[in-house]
């Protein structure tokens, strides 16, 4: 054992509560936790699908109380929060070069955009068929 | 320069350890992916539009939903669907209890995290495989 004594700073839970930005970031985090609810949801119908269609109707009619409207319309939120960061992040994991000049971070981010009202719509459009 | 290379010459090989923490990441960065291009979109089908009767819940039928999940490539797309957002969010559920100080059993705090994501996403492979019918 070493005897040495480091000198730790002490750091308090709600350091991310005093500034903005870590707090904004603490809600992107935070997302994880309702989106992880809303997979429980999803595995929970996959389950009660494999149980037969009386099941699954039950299944179906219990998203229909107020409270599951409420928190999906959380999620929703939520989810459309962790899109906006991840696509702000997008220019640096991407980090294209063209003709050896890098790609201007507005076209990346952008182009996410596009490409999610375009898979958003697509969704809309074969559920319905 | 004789000294530098006498030095070089003295040191022992280096050992590198092998992270598991790509395969994670990996892991993360597609579920992330994924969570931020159709997350949205799903929440607002399964959520929202359907159970509040604007798009009819003819379109999210238990007999439409079965052919689907029962055909071989309906159901790989549903597991991707379920489980691949929870080895995004838990693998950032794990660094948040490190941001959030909780410093006891970091590592048995993985082996949940990562063993939560893992055990839905055998309960959603084994589902599905059992209605597949080819």
């Amino acid at each position: 054992m070493s005897k040495r004594k480091p000198y730790q700073r002490e750091m308090n839970n709600d350091w991310w509560l005093k500034n903005a930005f870590y707090s904004k970031y603490m809600i992107r985090e935070g997302s994880s936790i309702l989106i992880t609810l809303y997979s429980l949801i999803l595995a929970w119908g996959v389950f009660r699908l494999s149980q037969g269609e009386e099941a699954f109707n039950a299944w179906l009619s219990a998203l229909q109380h107020p409270i599951s409207i409420i928190f999906h319309l959380l999620v929703l939120l939520i989810a459309l929060y962790h899109t906006i960061t991840w696509f702000s992040l997008a220019p640096k994991a991407v980090d294209l070069y063209i003709k050896g000049k890098p790609l201007d971070a507005k076209f990346i981010v952008a182009g996410h955009y596009i490409s999610f009202i375009i898979v958003t719509i697509f969704c809309l459009v074969v559920i319905m068929l | 320069m004789n000294a530098q290379q006498t030095t070089t010459n003295q040191l022992p090989e280096k050992k590198y350890i092998r992270s598991h923490e790509p395969i994670f990441w990996g892991l993360f960065g597609a579920g992330g992916m994924l969570t931020a291009f159709l997350t949205p979109v799903m929440v607002l089908v399964t959520g929202l539009l359907i159970p509040l009767g604007l798009i009819d819940a003819e379109h999210l039928s238990y007999e439409k939903l079965h052919q689907f999940v029962s055909s071989w490539y309906g159901a790989p797309i549903v597991l991707v669907l379920v489980a691949l957002p929870l080895w995004h969010t838990l693998h950032r559920i794990f660094h948040s209890l490190h941001d959030l100080g909780i410093k006891r059993g970091r590592d048995w705090q993985q082996v949940i995290c990562y063993g939560f994501a893992f055990a839905v996403s055998v309960f959603v492979f084994t589902l599905l495989l059992q209605m597949l019918s080819l």
